[in-house]
């Protein structure tokens, strides 16, 4: 939706909704055609050439290098940087910020970290091929790949591509130019049975798999273990990336895994349909990567998290293919393999194919945005609408650092824009009198539905608000909210372009805990970075990002000015350990989406109890006694 | 434990401590009406506006906390939650504060001119004031301040008001409550009151400790309260009381604030108002109950000159950095936090020692006088001389041996020497020659010390007391002078503690095997151990502080096996089992006792009136010369130890508790306290 959903709401209400009746119809006519071609083309996976027709347009290449960033977030074409009269400019066109200046970002970049632009410490651009060390291939697995025909690369850039998620840590080493150990060998299944394939030559050969979707991963899932002693094999499901078919008596679809969410998205609206699962990262990341963290879209409150999506799962493990014999909306058959499965981050076997519910686009949309006093009358706010169970699509509340970060991303000219900072002021005079600007909150929200629910939905969320002292904002307010959940990550790139290093963080807590959590690590946040020698206060703010029946998900953003210190990345990860600490004293949980990876393996113990991490072991022990998904994730 | 760094760096001579400000001079020579209605604009935490007592009370009254207390007695008892309810209410409105601004004006003229006319100073560390402002804004602050007379708490909010600081809320005792219009001006200058004792009463445990908690977690005020729990009749600092240190760092460790500051402050009396009230309380002559009256009868103080007062405010100390480490603060993740939960034996073990360690803070920041080491040493020379045993039907006033005035004078310096070498806060005018420091001392303390013909003596008659009566009479008389002289002594313990200790256990032990010395180091400081500040499981830290000192002042040598005393060193040694000498005199009397006389059925209630009527006749009879053994505190605290150490039970016979010896223990502890036994392995153990 990254750059769709924007787009459309823009416009005027009765234009958004005519588009999008025609979108639907458009998707309802194509979609005899598209279903029986599924049907059978799902057989057989081969062919080149015989791919279902949405695919075609795929997003992601092979070499993915030429059109994504090696060493930094997204697009190549997209980029934010200071111009030469230090505007920021967000350059490309791909999104609604592309090609438009942002005045206000550099003075707030500039009083918030106490950074300045002329500082700069660039990227280097290309990858020196000194850093990478040469593969460690398997000669015989490589040649029985090669005998199968299935693609296959030891390049330097495509191996340094999948050897990392986007952790800081990572982009930063990348940025140096610094490479540790990477996959020796990539590969790219076209199908499910090429994955058995696969499979079934590392176990002969005693080689490390690890899947590789998206490359999202922010949890240093992706890194290989530097002690692996055998040849890794970086497995790419980004070819496995069609939608196999359709059920619209059911509303489920049949997808492969590799396929990237703005794909599935697109693929499915074409026909009408969407499953609602928009994670922030749902541009790059896969739905096998989806299933194998257990993530989490914003929707979830109309469509679900992602194991509530999940109707049927195929996964290819060393000891051969786990996979239920019924599609059925819910089994009581012991304990669900599914969840094995999900959350399984790579260390159990591929996933394949996954069966999803699916459901008809939704005929409105509408964004919108509540103001509060403060934050602690937001979270009381949505904790109201949680309890009346009429959280919209998506209800966020983002803290009063974070809506001034928005602010400050506002851009010069634009009509979707309407001059919100004025308009703001304004309010404030009239309306808002006895709110402090350093101390207002914004909860961000976005509703779905038939126009007439979602008007009525929409009244029913304002009148709780209301009682919360917040006043409705309106919709630009709320659509930029969800906008800078896309640019962030470009944003971290600009930021280290000048110093400034940042990532964000998340967990989920009960209701009671959230405002113990939220003050409690936003100020152990700035403690720590203090007792490391950060000079400038950090930037530690966060968000209320998904709502539950009891509890909460939040969302933190942590970023400081690293000029002068020795080891920033050191720095920022022992802040982070200290905030991830503080989380779980308060009550936290270790990960509600991010996942364990490799980075928060050192508190599953204490998560799980021994008992339950003995559970996890014998489950991997038995379906991979080899330890052929040798990431290293988890446990 | 040794990860807390509550103080500064282990050698004492290191520790650095902040210059004092006189805040009398400035009253002195400005209108006390002006100041007390001088602009007063305190910062609060985080900025934040003052909170109304009414909302407090609210927020008290619909804290989930309470609800659920409410409820579940209701549970219990069947009684509707209503009524309940209303009690709650009531408990609260006899607990309240309600601070008052006019109020403490009042209080800050009236005290400005009492102040002026006792007092010579009133010094305070301006440092201390500074880093307690920015405390406040930080996080919620608790200020504990030691605790030796009444004046405390006006005296904290009185220097809070001059620096503009934010008022405290101070947990006070329900005697004040006796009095009606004091009473009820100290609720309206910050005084809360709780009962003395509630011990199963959940619903006001539950009241009162919702009520602290609901203003630390907002941070509506400091809070203030006495770690000590009373005033110190003995003026050495008491063992400090858990229960509401409890409470204040409950809200950390749930989460519910970041931190909380814990700040220990230090307040000296040269002269204490209440001094030779204390030793009459001490002795068993009954207090004055706290009326208004008995307050205005204190006027007859008001005309004698009280020295000066120094105030002390140590390093905040955060209460997350102590717990670093020690504490997982993840016990409390799987309830709700509105149930009342026992912490685990980790946490509570914690708090105890943060509870040792905060008085130990404030016993460092003590600033001594020169009359507290003269007060010692003419003690030890009282002690020398024939003491109290020489009580004849006609005292002989050439019996008073004291000692001369060069002799005193000689052995205050050398006493100096020694204090600061081990690190005292002692404040001892350099400038001035020895002499006029220690007459200028003697003649603030005229009540107590005799000077003539050169010679110096304790005054053993109470001024305006009895004149010569029973031998009885008499050994009051003298036994009040003691222990007010001892209560001088006893402010000094603390920095001859440790030492002491050693010192007594080296002379105690059959041998100088430094494994010996230090298992009689640990039976000596764990009998003690209700007596003085001694931080639980310290034993080894305490020991090594102890040699490192005695090392240094060059009293002693310790090799790897061997500990052994210095030639030079006799003097130190023999002054500091002095010091100790009284208390394990007194602690043997009470074992004498209960070995000797103790019947079947005495009752916890007899046990201090029947130890002084013995300890009496052994001092008539000439067998004891220790009249410090009549101070109730110190008998009681024996009995704490020995119920401690499993030589005496408590058993519940319906109305009373009746104590129940078990002979075979006491007589062993008895013979190594009185060094017949060898300390074995073997009682250590059980110890
Ligand atoms: C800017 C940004 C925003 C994000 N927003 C969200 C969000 O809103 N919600 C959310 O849940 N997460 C979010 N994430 C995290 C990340 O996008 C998710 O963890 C995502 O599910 C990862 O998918 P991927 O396809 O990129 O997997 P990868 O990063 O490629 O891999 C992640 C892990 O899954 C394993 N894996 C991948 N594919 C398969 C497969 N087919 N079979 C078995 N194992 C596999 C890998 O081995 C690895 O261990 C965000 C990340 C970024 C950088």
């Amino acid at each position: 939706m990254a750059s769709d959903g924007i787009s459309n709401s823009g416009i005027p209400d009765r234009q958004q909704i005519a588009q999008q009746r025609l979108r639907i119809i458009a998707g309802h006519l194509q979609k005899p055609l598209d279903t029986s071609d599924g049907r059978i083309r799902a057989l057989e996976c081969n062919a080149p050439d015989n791919q279902p027709s949405g695919a075609t347009t795929k997003t992601v290449p092979r070499r993915r290098q030429e059109v994504m960033k090696w060493n930094g977030w997204g697009y190549s074409d997209s980029r934010f940087h200071f111009n030469k009269k230090g505007q920021a400019e967000f350059t490309g066109k791909r999104y609604r910020l592309s090609g438009m200046i942002m005045p206000s970002l550099k003075d707030w970049f500039e009083g918030t970290f106490g950074a300045n632009i002329q500082h700069k410490n660039f990227a280097s651009a290309v990858l020196s091929p000194g850093a990478v060390r040469p593969p460690t291939l398997n000669e015989a697995f490589t040649e029985e790949v090669r005998s199968t025909g299935i693609p296959y690369s030891s390049d330097a850039e495509d191996r340094v591509f999948r050897g990392h998620g986007h952790c800081l840590h990572e982009i930063f080493a990348l940025r140096e130019g610094k490479v540790g150990r990477v996959p020796d060998m990539v590969v790219w299944p076209n199908c499910h049975n090429d994955v058995v394939k696969i499979v079934e030559l590392a176990c002969k050969h005693n080689v490390c798999l690890i899947p590789y979707g998206g490359g999202t991963s922010v949890s240093s899932a992706l890194e290989c273990p530097p002690e692996e002693a055998r040849s890794i094999v970086s497995l790419d499901t980004s070819q496995m990336n069609r939608i196999l078919w359709i059920d619209e008596k059911n509303l489920t679809a049949h997808v492969e895994a590799g396929i990237v969410g703005q794909d599935l998205e697109r693929l499915l609206g074409e026909s009408g349909y969407c499953t609602g699962h928009e994670p922030d990262s749902m541009e790059f990341s896969s739905l096998g990567g989806w299933v194998a963290t257990r993530a989490s879209g914003m929707k979830k409150n109309i469509y679900g998290n992602i194991e509530d999506l999940l109707v049927h799962v195929k996964m290819v493990t060393p000891r051969g293919v786990v996979e239920k014999s019924c599609l059925v909306p819910r089994m009581s058959t012991g304990p669900d393999i599914h969840h094995f499965i999900l959350g399984s981050e790579g260390t159990l076997g591929v996933v394949t194919e996954v069966t999803i519910k699916i459901r008809p686009l939704p005929e409105y949309q509408k964004y919108g945005s509540v103001v509060f006093p403060n934050f602690e009358m937001g979270v009381a706010c949505l904790r109201e609408v949680a309890k009346q169970r009429c959280a919209p699509a998506s209800i966020r509340l983002v803290d009063n650092e974070q809506f001034q970060f928005g602010h400050a991303l506002k851009p010069q000219v634009s009509s979707m824009f309407t001059s919100f900072l004025e308009g703001l002021k304004k309010f404030y005079i009239t309306k808002f009198k006895g709110f402090d600007p350093q101390h207002l909150c914004v909860a961000t929200l976005l509703f779905e539905g038939d126009r007439e629910k979602v008007l009525q939905h929409e009244k029913q969320v304002y009148d709780i608000a209301a009682k919360f002292g917040g006043l409705a904002a309106g919709e630009d307010n709320g659509q930029r909210g969800y906008m800078l959940t896309f640019v962030i990550a470009y944003l971290r790139d600009l930021g280290m372009d000048h110093f400034v290093i940042g990532e964000s963080f998340e967990t989920s807590v009960p209701w009671d805990r959230v405002l113990d959590v939220c003050r409690n690590v936003k100020e152990r946040i700035t403690r720590e970075c203090k007792d490391k020698g950060v000079q400038f206060t950090p930037f530690s703010t966060c968000r209320v990002t998904q709502t539950y029946d009891a509890g909460a998900c939040v969302y933190f953003y942590f970023a400081f000015n690293s000029r002068g210190l020795g080891d920033p990345v050191r720095v920022y990860e022992q802040v982070e350990h200290a905030a991830r600490q503080e989380i779980l004293a308060n009550g936290g949980s270790l990960s509600h989406h991010h996942g364990v990876g490799k980075l928060r393996k050192a508190w599953m113990r204490e998560t799980l109890s021994e008992v339950g991490m003995g559970m996890l072991k014998s489950v991997k022990d038995y379906v991979d006694p080899e330890n052929i998904f040798g990431s290293g994730n988890l446990l | 434990m040794t990860s807390i760094s509550l103080y500064s760096p282990r050698n004492p001579m290191l520790k650095k401590r902040d210059d004092f400000e006189d805040m009398l001079e400035e009253r002195r020579s400005s209108s006390d009406l002006k100041y007390a209605f001088k602009c007063y604009t305190p910062v609060l935490y985080k900025g934040l506006p003052p909170c109304k007592t009414t909302m407090l009370k609210s927020m008290v009254l619909q804290s989930d906390q309470l609800h659920y207390v409410i409820n579940q007695i209701s549970k219990e008892t069947g009684e509707v939650a209503g009524a309940i309810q209303e009690e709650a209410s009531a408990i609260l409105e006899e607990m309240a504060h309600r601070l008052q601004l006019s109020t403490v004006r009042f209080f800050a003229f009236a005290l400005t001119k009492a102040f002026k006319t006792l007092f010579r100073s009133i010094s305070v560390n301006e440092e201390g004031i500074q880093r307690l402002q920015q405390a406040i804004q930080d996080h919620p602050v608790v200020l504990l301040p030691s605790h030796r007379s009444y004046m405390d708490f006006l005296l904290m909010s009185y220097i809070l008001y001059t620096y503009d600081l934010a008022l405290p809320v101070i947990a006070a005792g329900m005697d004040f409550m006796g009095m009606k219009i004091v009473g009820e001006m100290l609720r309206m200058s910050g005084a809360f009151f709780i009962r003395r004792s509630f011990g199963g009463d959940k619903l006001y445990w539950a009241v009162f400790s919702e009520y602290v908690k609901t203003m630390l977690r907002n941070g509506m005020a400091p809070v203030e309260f006495f770690l000590e729990g009373t005033r110190s009749r003995t003026c050495k600092s008491l063992t400090p009381k858990l229960g509401l240190l409890n409470i204040v760092m409950e809200p950390f460790l749930k989460g519910e604030v970041f931190d909380v500051s814990l700040v220990p402050v230090s307040i000296s009396y040269e002269r204490i108002l209440e001094e030779s009230l204390y030793a009459r309380e001490l002795l068993g002559v009954p207090k004055p109950k706290e009326s208004t009256s008995g307050l205005f009868k204190a006027r007859k103080v008001l005309g004698e000159n009280y020295g000066s007062i120094h105030v002390y405010f140590g390093h905040p100390v955060s209460v997350r950095t102590l717990s670093e480490g020690r504490v997982n603060r993840c016990e409390f993740n799987l309830q709700p936090r509105f149930i009342p939960r026992k912490p685990s034996d980790d946490t509570q073990s914690f708090v105890n020692d943060v509870a040792y360690r905060l008085v130990r803070a404030q016993e460092e920041n003590m600033v001594l006088m020169p009359w507290v080491l003269l007060a010692s040493l003419l003690l030890q020379a009282h002690y020398r001389g024939p003491g109290c045993s020489a009580l004849g039907p006609e005292p002989d006033p050439h019996h008073h041996h004291g000692m001369t005035l060069e002799e005193l004078t000689l052995q205050a310096v050398w006493l100096r020497g020694l204090v600061r070498g081990f690190g005292a806060f002692l404040h001892w005018p350099d400038d001035k020659p020895p002499s006029e420091v220690v007459s200028a001392s003697m003649s603030l303390h005229q009540g107590l010390v005799r000077v003539s013909d050169g010679r110096v003596w304790l005054l053993l008659k109470e001024p305006g007391g009895p004149g010569p009566g029973t031998p009885e009479e008499r050994l009051l008389g003298v036994a009040v002078a003691v222990l007010s002289c001892a209560s001088y002594r006893n402010q000094v313990l603390h920095v001859f503690l440790r030492p002491s200790l050693l010192a007594t256990a080296i002379h105690i032990a059959s041998s100088g095997r430094k494994e010996e010395v230090f298992n009689t180091f640990s039976f000596l400081r764990n009998m003690l151990a209700n007596e003085f500040i001694l931080c639980p499981g310290a034993a080894v830290q305490d020991f090594e502080e102890a040699c490192q000192q005695l090392v240094k002042s060059g009293a002693l040598q310790v090799s790897q096996q061997q500990v052994t005393a210095t030639d030079r060193g006799q003097p130190t040694l023999a002054f500091l089992t002095d010091m100790l000498e009284p208390f394990l005199q007194g602690y043997q009397v009470v074992c004498r006792y209960l070995c000797e006389e103790a019947s079947e059925s005495l009752t916890e209630k007899d046990f201090v009136p029947a130890v002084r009527n013995f300890t009496v006749k052994l001092i008539l009879a000439g067998n004891l010369r220790y009249c410090e053994a009549l101070s109730s505190d110190l008998q009681k605290n024996a009995l704490a130890a020995l119920l401690r150490l499993g030589a005496v039970h408590r058993v519940n016979g319906g109305e009373q508790v009746t104590l129940k010896v078990d002979k075979m223990v006491l007589n062993s502890l008895t013979d190594t306290l009185g060094g017949k036994l060898p300390t074995q392995k073997s009682l250590l153990a059980r110890l």
